[in-house]
Protein backbone atom coordinates (compact mmCIF):
# COMPACT_ATOMS: atom_id res chain seq x y z
CA UNK A 1 0.00 0.00 0.00
CA UNK A 2 0.67 3.52 -0.37
CA UNK A 3 2.17 5.62 2.84
CA UNK A 4 0.05 8.39 3.89
CA UNK A 5 -1.94 10.04 1.42
CA UNK A 6 -1.14 13.97 2.39
CA UNK A 7 2.49 14.42 2.16
CA UNK A 8 3.57 17.77 3.67
CA UNK A 9 7.04 19.00 1.78
CA UNK A 10 9.84 19.82 3.67
CA UNK A 11 13.52 20.54 3.26
CA UNK A 12 14.12 17.28 4.86
CA UNK A 13 11.43 15.12 2.68
CA UNK A 14 12.92 12.82 -0.16
CA UNK A 15 10.72 12.96 -2.21
CA UNK A 16 10.06 10.43 -5.83
CA UNK A 17 7.36 10.14 -8.19
CA UNK A 18 5.02 7.61 -7.62
CA UNK A 19 5.13 4.32 -10.03
CA UNK A 20 1.69 5.66 -11.43
CA UNK A 21 3.41 9.26 -12.46
CA UNK A 22 6.17 8.70 -14.59
CA UNK A 23 8.37 11.50 -16.19
CA UNK A 24 8.82 11.41 -19.50
CA UNK A 25 9.85 13.20 -22.93
CA UNK A 26 7.91 13.46 -25.42
CA UNK A 27 9.49 13.01 -28.49
CA UNK A 28 6.90 14.10 -31.38
CA UNK A 29 5.72 17.37 -29.46
CA UNK A 30 9.95 17.87 -28.14
CA UNK A 31 8.25 18.67 -24.50
CA UNK A 32 8.63 17.15 -21.13
CA UNK A 33 5.90 15.70 -19.54
CA UNK A 34 4.16 13.83 -16.70
CA UNK A 35 1.34 11.04 -17.64
CA UNK A 36 -0.48 10.17 -14.44
CA UNK A 37 -3.87 8.55 -14.36
CA UNK A 38 -5.96 10.01 -17.25
CA UNK A 39 -3.89 13.38 -17.51
CA UNK A 40 -1.11 14.52 -19.09
CA UNK A 41 1.00 17.57 -17.23
CA UNK A 42 3.36 19.60 -18.92
CA UNK A 43 5.88 20.70 -16.03
CA UNK A 44 8.29 23.84 -17.29
CA UNK A 45 11.91 23.78 -17.16
CA UNK A 46 12.43 24.23 -13.40
CA UNK A 47 9.72 21.44 -12.59
CA UNK A 48 11.55 19.31 -15.07
CA UNK A 49 14.97 20.19 -13.42
CA UNK A 50 13.61 19.79 -10.26
CA UNK A 51 12.03 16.73 -10.68
CA UNK A 52 14.76 14.89 -12.59
CA UNK A 53 17.14 15.30 -9.28
CA UNK A 54 13.73 13.47 -6.98
CA UNK A 55 15.30 10.08 -7.07
CA UNK A 56 14.02 9.19 -3.35
CA UNK A 57 17.79 9.85 -2.21
CA UNK A 58 18.17 13.11 -2.29
CA UNK A 59 16.05 15.49 -0.04
CA UNK A 60 14.87 18.69 -0.97
CA UNK A 61 17.18 20.92 0.73
CA UNK A 62 19.92 18.50 -1.35
CA UNK A 63 17.89 19.41 -4.44
CA UNK A 64 17.90 23.37 -3.28
CA UNK A 65 22.09 22.69 -3.20
CA UNK A 66 22.19 21.69 -6.63
CA UNK A 67 20.16 23.70 -8.09
CA UNK A 68 21.71 27.36 -6.21
CA UNK A 69 25.14 25.82 -7.01
CA UNK A 70 23.99 25.39 -10.73
CA UNK A 71 22.61 28.97 -11.19
CA UNK A 72 24.32 30.53 -8.87
CA UNK A 73 21.36 31.59 -7.19
CA UNK A 74 20.56 32.37 -3.33
CA UNK A 75 19.96 28.75 -2.28
CA UNK A 76 16.66 30.12 0.30
CA UNK A 77 14.61 31.42 -2.65
CA UNK A 78 14.99 28.52 -4.64
CA UNK A 79 14.29 26.44 -2.03
CA UNK A 80 10.84 27.96 -0.97
CA UNK A 81 10.40 27.73 -4.83
CA UNK A 82 11.24 24.14 -5.32
CA UNK A 83 8.87 23.60 -1.71
CA UNK A 84 6.26 25.30 -3.20
CA UNK A 85 6.59 23.43 -6.59
CA UNK A 86 6.77 20.19 -4.81
CA UNK A 87 3.62 20.68 -2.94
CA UNK A 88 1.64 21.43 -5.49
CA UNK A 89 2.57 18.16 -6.89
CA UNK A 90 2.06 16.22 -4.06
CA UNK A 91 -1.44 17.91 -3.65
CA UNK A 92 -2.60 16.19 -7.15
CA UNK A 93 -1.58 12.97 -6.02
CA UNK A 94 2.10 13.08 -8.46
CA UNK A 95 4.47 12.86 -5.77
CA UNK A 96 5.50 10.73 -2.55
CA UNK A 97 8.06 10.18 -0.01
CA UNK A 98 10.89 7.66 -0.30
CA UNK A 99 10.45 6.03 3.44
CA UNK A 100 13.13 7.24 5.84
CA UNK A 101 16.46 5.07 6.11
CA UNK A 102 17.52 3.85 9.70
CA UNK A 103 21.30 4.48 8.84
CA UNK B 1 -17.94 2.91 -19.26
CA UNK B 2 -16.22 6.21 -18.37
CA UNK B 3 -17.48 9.60 -19.71
CA UNK B 4 -14.24 11.09 -19.02
CA UNK B 5 -13.35 11.06 -22.32
CA UNK B 6 -16.74 11.81 -24.14
CA UNK B 7 -16.78 15.24 -21.58
CA UNK B 8 -14.14 17.38 -21.22
CA UNK B 9 -13.42 17.47 -17.69
CA UNK B 10 -12.86 20.99 -15.62
CA UNK B 11 -9.95 19.99 -14.36
CA UNK B 12 -9.71 20.97 -10.21
CA UNK B 13 -7.39 23.47 -10.81
CA UNK B 14 -3.86 23.80 -12.45
CA UNK B 15 -0.75 25.71 -11.36
CA UNK B 16 1.46 27.90 -13.06
CA UNK B 17 4.20 25.21 -13.23
CA UNK B 18 2.10 22.06 -13.82
CA UNK B 19 -0.44 22.72 -16.17
CA UNK B 20 -2.88 20.40 -17.88
CA UNK B 21 -1.34 19.81 -21.17
CA UNK B 22 -4.37 19.15 -23.23
CA UNK B 23 -5.37 23.12 -22.35
CA UNK B 24 -1.76 24.43 -21.88
CA UNK B 25 -1.03 22.89 -25.99
CA UNK B 26 -4.17 23.19 -27.64
CA UNK B 27 -3.91 20.81 -30.86
CA UNK B 28 -6.44 23.08 -32.30
CA UNK B 29 -4.09 24.72 -35.06
CA UNK B 30 -2.46 21.32 -36.07
CA UNK B 31 -5.00 18.91 -35.41
CA UNK B 32 -1.60 16.98 -33.86
CA UNK B 33 -1.80 13.20 -32.92
CA UNK B 34 -4.15 13.58 -29.32
CA UNK B 35 -2.18 12.80 -26.29
CA UNK B 36 -4.68 10.18 -25.23
CA UNK B 37 -7.08 7.18 -27.40
CA UNK B 38 -9.84 5.50 -25.88
CA UNK B 39 -9.89 1.89 -27.32
CA UNK B 40 -13.04 0.60 -26.82
CA UNK B 41 -12.03 -3.33 -27.19
CA UNK B 42 -15.63 -4.65 -27.12
CA UNK B 43 -18.66 -4.26 -26.88
CA UNK B 44 -19.12 -7.19 -24.28
CA UNK B 45 -20.30 -6.84 -21.17
CA UNK B 46 -22.35 -8.30 -17.71
CA UNK B 47 -23.78 -4.84 -16.79
CA UNK B 48 -26.98 -3.73 -18.64
CA UNK B 49 -26.67 0.18 -17.56
CA UNK B 50 -29.07 2.44 -19.01
CA UNK B 51 -27.02 5.02 -19.73
CA UNK B 52 -24.41 2.94 -20.96
CA UNK B 53 -21.92 5.28 -23.41
CA UNK B 54 -21.96 2.36 -26.30
CA UNK B 55 -23.97 2.88 -29.05
CA UNK B 56 -27.53 1.19 -29.14
CA UNK B 57 -26.16 -0.50 -32.07
CA UNK B 58 -23.38 -2.90 -30.38
CA UNK B 59 -20.54 -4.33 -32.03
CA UNK B 60 -20.96 -8.34 -31.89
CA UNK B 61 -18.00 -10.33 -30.44
CA UNK B 62 -17.04 -11.53 -34.37
CA UNK B 63 -16.31 -8.35 -35.54
CA UNK B 64 -14.26 -7.40 -33.03
CA UNK B 65 -10.38 -7.08 -33.87
CA UNK B 66 -8.06 -9.49 -32.92
CA UNK B 67 -5.39 -9.61 -30.51
CA UNK B 68 -2.68 -9.22 -33.20
CA UNK B 69 -4.27 -6.18 -34.62
CA UNK B 70 -4.95 -4.51 -31.41
CA UNK B 71 -1.63 -5.36 -30.99
CA UNK B 72 -0.43 -3.67 -34.37
CA UNK B 73 -2.92 -0.61 -33.62
CA UNK B 74 -0.88 0.30 -30.37
CA UNK B 75 2.27 -0.12 -31.75
CA UNK B 76 1.34 2.58 -34.64
CA UNK B 77 -0.12 4.51 -32.01
CA UNK B 78 3.35 5.13 -30.32
CA UNK B 79 4.54 5.80 -33.29
CA UNK B 80 2.92 8.46 -34.00
CA UNK B 81 3.09 10.37 -30.85
CA UNK B 82 -0.08 9.05 -28.81
CA UNK B 83 0.62 9.26 -24.53
CA UNK B 84 -1.88 6.99 -23.02
CA UNK B 85 -4.36 4.64 -23.83
CA UNK B 86 -7.55 4.09 -22.31
CA UNK B 87 -8.53 0.31 -22.61
CA UNK B 88 -12.52 0.23 -22.34
CA UNK B 89 -15.47 -1.12 -23.74
CA UNK B 90 -18.22 -2.33 -23.35
CA UNK B 91 -15.97 -4.52 -20.72
CA UNK B 92 -12.56 -4.84 -21.68
CA UNK B 93 -11.80 -7.89 -18.88
CA UNK B 94 -14.44 -9.63 -21.27
CA UNK B 95 -11.41 -10.05 -23.53
CA UNK B 96 -9.40 -13.17 -22.78
CA UNK B 97 -6.00 -11.43 -24.15
CA UNK B 98 -6.42 -8.09 -22.09
CA UNK B 99 -3.39 -9.21 -19.98
CA UNK B 100 -0.96 -9.47 -23.33
CA UNK B 101 -2.21 -6.29 -24.86
CA UNK B 102 -1.52 -4.18 -21.79
CA UNK B 103 2.15 -6.03 -21.63
CA UNK B 104 2.27 -4.64 -25.16
CA UNK B 105 0.99 -1.61 -24.53
CA UNK B 106 3.12 -0.59 -21.72
CA UNK B 107 6.96 -2.06 -24.17
CA UNK B 108 5.61 0.34 -27.10
CA UNK B 109 5.73 2.69 -24.40
CA UNK B 110 2.14 3.58 -23.92
CA UNK B 111 0.82 4.80 -20.16
CA UNK B 112 -2.27 2.53 -19.94
CA UNK B 113 -5.80 3.09 -17.93
CA UNK B 114 -7.98 0.56 -17.40
CA UNK B 115 -11.76 1.68 -17.28
CA UNK B 116 -13.73 -1.38 -15.97
CA UNK B 117 -16.91 -2.29 -14.30
CA UNK B 118 -14.83 -4.81 -12.18
CA UNK B 119 -17.15 -7.57 -12.10
CA UNK B 120 -15.03 -9.55 -14.19
CA UNK B 121 -12.00 -9.22 -12.50
CA UNK B 122 -10.12 -11.99 -9.75
CA UNK B 123 -7.18 -10.54 -7.47
CA UNK B 124 -5.33 -12.79 -9.64
CA UNK B 125 -5.92 -11.17 -12.62
CA UNK B 126 -5.93 -7.74 -11.54
CA UNK B 127 -2.06 -8.87 -10.17
CA UNK B 128 -1.16 -9.83 -13.20
CA UNK B 129 -2.43 -6.64 -15.09
CA UNK B 130 0.01 -4.84 -12.90
CA UNK B 131 2.80 -7.20 -13.71
CA UNK B 132 2.26 -6.24 -17.32
CA UNK B 133 2.63 -2.54 -16.62
CA UNK B 134 -0.99 -1.50 -16.17
CA UNK B 135 -0.66 2.15 -14.80
CA UNK B 136 -3.98 3.04 -13.44
CA UNK B 137 -7.64 1.31 -12.50
CA UNK B 138 -10.51 3.03 -12.74
CA UNK B 139 -13.92 1.29 -11.35
CA UNK B 140 -17.64 2.38 -12.47
CA UNK B 141 -19.59 2.27 -9.10
CA UNK B 142 -23.79 2.50 -9.77
CA UNK B 143 -24.26 3.69 -6.08
CA UNK B 144 -23.28 3.23 -2.76
CA UNK B 145 -25.29 -0.03 -1.16
CA UNK B 146 -26.08 -2.71 -3.40
CA UNK B 147 -29.74 -2.50 -3.98
CA UNK B 148 -29.75 0.16 -5.64
CA UNK B 149 -26.40 -0.21 -7.37
CA UNK B 150 -27.39 -3.53 -8.32
CA UNK B 151 -30.87 -2.60 -9.85
CA UNK B 152 -28.98 0.18 -11.96
CA UNK B 153 -26.59 -1.86 -13.56
CA UNK B 154 -29.13 -5.16 -13.79
CA UNK B 155 -26.34 -7.32 -12.43
CA UNK B 156 -26.71 -9.55 -8.97
CA UNK B 157 -24.18 -8.86 -6.41
CA UNK B 158 -21.90 -6.50 -8.49
CA UNK B 159 -21.70 -3.97 -6.00
CA UNK B 160 -20.21 -5.92 -3.68
CA UNK B 161 -17.55 -7.30 -6.57
CA UNK B 162 -16.63 -3.94 -6.96
CA UNK B 163 -15.55 -3.26 -3.34
CA UNK B 164 -13.71 -6.33 -3.00
CA UNK B 165 -11.66 -5.08 -6.78
CA UNK B 166 -10.99 -1.79 -5.64
CA UNK B 167 -9.23 -3.01 -2.26
CA UNK B 168 -7.27 -5.15 -4.25
CA UNK B 169 -6.06 -2.39 -6.77
CA UNK B 170 -4.95 -0.76 -3.55
CA UNK B 171 -3.46 -3.88 -1.96
CA UNK B 172 -1.65 -3.24 -5.49
CA UNK B 173 -0.59 -0.26 -4.81
CA UNK B 174 -2.16 0.84 -8.33
CA UNK B 175 -3.65 4.16 -8.79
CA UNK B 176 -7.85 3.80 -8.33
CA UNK B 177 -10.28 6.35 -9.45
CA UNK B 178 -14.14 6.13 -8.58
CA UNK B 179 -16.43 6.38 -11.56
CA UNK B 180 -19.70 7.36 -10.60
CA UNK B 181 -22.26 8.08 -13.22
CA UNK B 182 -25.14 10.06 -11.27
CA UNK B 183 -28.71 10.83 -12.74
CA UNK B 184 -32.12 11.45 -10.67
CA UNK B 185 -32.66 7.54 -9.38
CA UNK B 186 -28.93 8.10 -7.23
CA UNK B 187 -27.80 11.59 -7.19
CA UNK B 188 -29.14 11.88 -3.51
CA UNK B 189 -26.20 9.19 -2.68
CA UNK B 190 -23.69 11.80 -3.59
CA UNK B 191 -22.08 12.42 -0.20
CA UNK B 192 -22.23 8.65 0.74
CA UNK B 193 -19.98 8.08 -2.22
CA UNK B 194 -17.62 10.95 -1.99
CA UNK B 195 -17.32 9.01 1.30
CA UNK B 196 -16.68 5.85 0.06
CA UNK B 197 -14.26 6.63 -2.55
CA UNK B 198 -12.21 8.18 0.59
CA UNK B 199 -13.07 4.86 2.42
CA UNK B 200 -11.67 3.33 -0.82
CA UNK B 201 -8.35 5.26 -0.70
CA UNK B 202 -9.30 6.51 -4.32
CA UNK B 203 -6.94 9.34 -5.58
CA UNK B 204 -9.56 10.60 -7.74
CA UNK B 205 -13.55 10.27 -8.03
CA UNK B 206 -15.48 11.42 -11.39
CA UNK B 207 -18.96 12.68 -10.40
CA UNK B 208 -20.13 12.46 -14.02
CA UNK B 209 -23.79 13.44 -14.72
CA UNK B 210 -25.42 11.27 -17.36
CA UNK B 211 -25.08 12.51 -21.14
CA UNK B 212 -28.06 12.08 -22.90
CA UNK B 213 -27.03 9.95 -25.87
CA UNK B 214 -27.67 6.68 -27.10
CA UNK B 215 -29.17 4.51 -24.27
CA UNK B 216 -29.09 7.22 -22.11
CA UNK B 217 -31.60 9.45 -24.40
CA UNK B 218 -33.88 6.25 -24.26
CA UNK B 219 -33.78 6.06 -20.75
CA UNK B 220 -34.11 10.14 -19.56
CA UNK B 221 -37.31 10.15 -18.48
CA UNK B 222 -36.53 7.74 -16.30
CA UNK B 223 -32.89 9.12 -15.45
CA UNK B 224 -32.76 13.16 -15.82
CA UNK B 225 -32.23 14.80 -12.21
CA UNK B 226 -34.76 18.15 -11.26
CA UNK B 227 -32.54 21.70 -11.40
CA UNK B 228 -32.99 22.04 -7.83
CA UNK B 229 -30.93 18.02 -7.64
CA UNK B 230 -28.59 19.07 -9.47
CA UNK B 231 -27.78 22.45 -7.78
CA UNK B 232 -27.49 20.51 -4.79
CA UNK B 233 -24.98 17.95 -6.51
CA UNK B 234 -22.86 21.19 -7.60
CA UNK B 235 -22.97 22.34 -3.93
CA UNK B 236 -22.02 18.94 -2.36
CA UNK B 237 -19.24 18.51 -5.18
CA UNK B 238 -17.75 21.91 -4.17
CA UNK B 239 -17.79 22.17 -0.80
CA UNK B 240 -16.23 18.60 -0.73
CA UNK B 241 -13.05 19.44 -3.20
CA UNK B 242 -12.43 22.01 -0.80
CA UNK B 243 -12.81 19.52 2.26
CA UNK B 244 -10.60 16.82 0.23
CA UNK B 245 -7.74 18.86 -1.58
CA UNK B 246 -4.90 16.87 -1.26
CA UNK B 247 -6.78 13.76 -0.50
CA UNK B 248 -9.22 12.98 -3.26
CA UNK B 249 -9.37 14.90 -6.71
CA UNK B 250 -12.82 15.64 -7.67
CA UNK B 251 -13.84 16.13 -11.46
CA UNK B 252 -17.47 16.73 -12.34
CA UNK B 253 -19.78 16.70 -15.29
CA UNK B 254 -22.94 18.85 -15.55
CA UNK B 255 -25.82 17.24 -17.36
CA UNK B 256 -25.70 19.79 -20.25
CA UNK B 257 -29.16 20.36 -20.52
CA UNK B 258 -29.18 22.50 -18.01
CA UNK B 259 -26.65 24.69 -19.00
CA UNK B 260 -27.21 27.56 -21.30
CA UNK B 261 -23.99 27.58 -23.14
CA UNK B 262 -23.31 23.98 -24.37
CA UNK B 263 -19.73 21.88 -23.75
CA UNK B 264 -17.01 21.81 -25.91
CA UNK B 265 -17.47 18.27 -26.97
CA UNK B 266 -14.55 16.35 -27.34
CA UNK B 267 -12.85 19.37 -27.34
CA UNK B 268 -14.32 20.20 -31.27
CA UNK B 269 -14.68 17.23 -33.28
CA UNK B 270 -11.44 15.99 -34.78
CA UNK B 271 -9.75 18.58 -32.49
CA UNK B 272 -8.22 16.74 -29.98
CA UNK B 273 -10.02 13.20 -29.19
CA UNK B 274 -10.27 10.04 -30.82
CA UNK B 275 -11.44 6.53 -30.32
CA UNK B 276 -11.43 3.26 -31.80
CA UNK B 277 -14.35 0.90 -31.71
CA UNK B 278 -14.41 -2.60 -30.92
CA UNK B 279 -14.64 -3.58 -34.25
CA UNK B 280 -11.14 -0.85 -35.38
CA UNK B 281 -13.32 2.34 -36.62
CA UNK B 282 -11.57 5.53 -36.44
CA UNK B 283 -14.25 7.93 -34.42
CA UNK B 284 -14.40 11.21 -33.97
CA UNK B 285 -16.15 10.28 -30.57
CA UNK B 286 -17.69 7.40 -29.05
CA UNK B 287 -21.19 8.41 -30.09
CA UNK B 288 -20.24 9.25 -32.88
CA UNK B 289 -21.62 6.19 -35.11
CA UNK B 290 -25.09 7.21 -34.23
CA UNK B 291 -24.59 10.12 -36.91
CA UNK B 292 -25.97 8.53 -39.76
CA UNK B 293 -24.41 9.18 -43.26
CA UNK B 294 -21.03 9.75 -41.93
CA UNK B 295 -18.68 6.92 -42.94
CA UNK B 296 -15.69 5.90 -40.37
CA UNK B 297 -12.51 4.31 -41.99
CA UNK B 298 -11.38 1.18 -40.01
CA UNK B 299 -7.78 0.38 -38.96
CA UNK B 300 -8.38 -2.62 -41.58
CA UNK B 301 -8.30 -0.20 -44.61
CA UNK B 302 -5.38 0.92 -46.38
CA UNK B 303 -5.09 3.73 -44.65
CA UNK B 304 -2.86 4.69 -41.34
CA UNK B 305 -4.20 6.06 -38.20
CA UNK B 306 -2.65 9.39 -38.76
CA UNK B 307 -3.94 9.25 -42.48
CA UNK B 308 -7.63 8.52 -40.70
CA UNK B 309 -6.92 11.52 -38.20
CA UNK B 310 -5.89 14.28 -40.68
CA UNK B 311 -7.51 13.29 -44.19
CA UNK B 312 -10.61 11.30 -43.81
CA UNK B 313 -13.81 12.76 -44.84
CA UNK B 314 -15.68 11.87 -41.48
CA UNK B 315 -13.18 14.02 -39.26
CA UNK B 316 -12.91 16.59 -41.23
CA UNK B 317 -17.12 17.16 -41.85
CA UNK B 318 -17.31 18.94 -38.62
CA UNK B 319 -13.83 20.36 -37.91
CA UNK B 320 -13.72 23.75 -37.03
CA UNK B 321 -16.28 26.46 -38.38
CA UNK B 322 -16.80 26.08 -41.99
CA UNK B 323 -19.36 23.44 -41.71
CA UNK B 324 -21.93 26.00 -39.50
CA UNK B 325 -25.11 27.35 -39.43
CA UNK B 326 -26.49 30.14 -37.88
CA UNK B 327 -26.56 30.64 -35.10
CA UNK B 328 -23.57 29.29 -34.77
CA UNK B 329 -22.06 30.80 -38.26
CA UNK B 330 -21.76 34.36 -36.51
CA UNK B 331 -21.91 33.29 -33.25
CA UNK B 332 -18.95 34.57 -30.74
CA UNK B 333 -18.52 31.66 -29.25
CA UNK B 334 -18.33 29.78 -31.96
CA UNK B 335 -14.37 29.18 -31.15
CA UNK B 336 -15.32 28.58 -27.68
CA UNK B 337 -18.09 25.67 -27.60
CA UNK B 338 -17.90 24.50 -31.93
CA UNK B 339 -21.33 24.32 -31.60
CA UNK B 340 -21.73 21.61 -28.90
CA UNK B 341 -22.23 17.97 -29.75
CA UNK B 342 -22.62 17.32 -32.98
CA UNK B 343 -24.20 13.48 -31.85
CA UNK B 344 -26.36 15.51 -29.79
CA UNK B 345 -27.82 17.63 -32.59
CA UNK B 346 -27.80 14.97 -34.86
CA UNK B 347 -30.37 12.93 -32.18
CA UNK B 348 -32.68 16.19 -31.17
CA UNK B 349 -32.96 17.51 -34.45
CA UNK B 350 -32.19 15.68 -37.08
CA UNK B 351 -29.49 17.28 -38.87
CA UNK B 352 -25.37 17.11 -36.90
CA UNK B 353 -24.54 20.55 -38.37
CA UNK B 354 -27.55 22.33 -36.04
CA UNK B 355 -26.47 23.78 -33.22
CA UNK B 356 -26.26 21.67 -30.40
CA UNK B 357 -29.67 22.31 -28.74
CA UNK B 358 -28.08 22.63 -25.20
CA UNK B 359 -27.29 25.74 -26.56
CA UNK B 360 -29.38 28.82 -25.28
CA UNK B 361 -28.97 30.10 -28.72
CA UNK B 362 -30.27 27.31 -30.46
CA UNK B 363 -34.25 27.51 -31.32
CA UNK B 364 -34.99 23.93 -29.62
CA UNK B 365 -33.39 24.61 -26.38
CA UNK B 366 -36.41 26.23 -24.83
CA UNK B 367 -38.71 23.30 -25.89
CA UNK B 368 -35.76 20.64 -24.67
CA UNK B 369 -34.92 22.27 -21.55
CA UNK B 370 -39.09 22.24 -20.55
CA UNK B 371 -39.74 18.24 -21.97
CA UNK B 372 -36.28 17.41 -19.28
CA UNK B 373 -38.27 19.45 -16.45
CA UNK B 374 -41.14 17.55 -17.46
CA UNK B 375 -39.56 14.63 -17.30
CA UNK B 376 -37.15 14.98 -14.24
CA UNK B 377 -40.83 15.78 -12.13
CA UNK B 378 -42.54 12.72 -13.82
CA UNK B 379 -43.15 8.98 -12.18
CA UNK B 380 -40.87 7.09 -15.06
CA UNK B 381 -38.35 5.41 -12.93
CA UNK B 382 -38.40 1.88 -14.51
CA UNK B 383 -35.03 1.02 -16.94
CA UNK B 384 -34.71 -0.16 -20.19
CA UNK B 385 -31.76 -1.99 -19.95
CA UNK B 386 -28.54 -2.17 -22.55
CA UNK B 387 -28.04 -5.37 -24.49
CA UNK B 388 -27.41 -6.49 -27.88
CA UNK B 389 -31.43 -7.40 -28.40
CA UNK B 390 -31.87 -3.89 -28.61
CA UNK B 391 -32.33 -3.33 -24.55
CA UNK B 392 -35.17 -5.00 -22.08
CA UNK B 393 -37.40 -3.44 -20.14
CA UNK B 394 -37.05 -3.74 -16.29
CA UNK B 395 -39.79 -5.52 -14.62
CA UNK B 396 -43.16 -3.84 -12.79
CA UNK B 397 -41.10 -4.52 -9.23
CA UNK B 398 -37.88 -4.09 -10.73
CA UNK B 399 -34.92 -5.64 -12.09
Amino acid sequence: MAGPRHISVSEASRPVLPRHAKLKYDETRKVWVILAPERVLAPDEIAVEVLQLCNGERNVGDIADALAAKYASPREAILADVIVMLQDLADKGFLTEAREKTS
Amino acid sequence: MSDVLGNPMIPPDASDSLAVLEKQRSTAETFGIPLAVLLEITHRCPLQCPYCSNPVELDRSGKELTTEEWKKVLSELAEIGVLQVHFSGGEPTARKDLVDLVKHASDVGLYTNLITSAVLLTREKLSDLADAGLCHVQISFQGVEEGLADRVAGYKNGHRKKLEVAKWTRELDLPLTVNAVMHRQNLHQLPDIIQMSVDLDADRLEVANVQYYGWALKNRAALMPSVAQLDECTRIVEEARERLKGTLAIDYVVPDYYALRPKKCMGGWGRQFFNISPAGKVLPCHAAESITGLDFESVRSNHSIAWIWQNSEAFNRYRGTGWMKEPCKSCEFREIDFGGCRCQAFALTGDAANTDPACALSPLHETIFKQAEREAEGETSRFLYRNFAGGTLESENGA
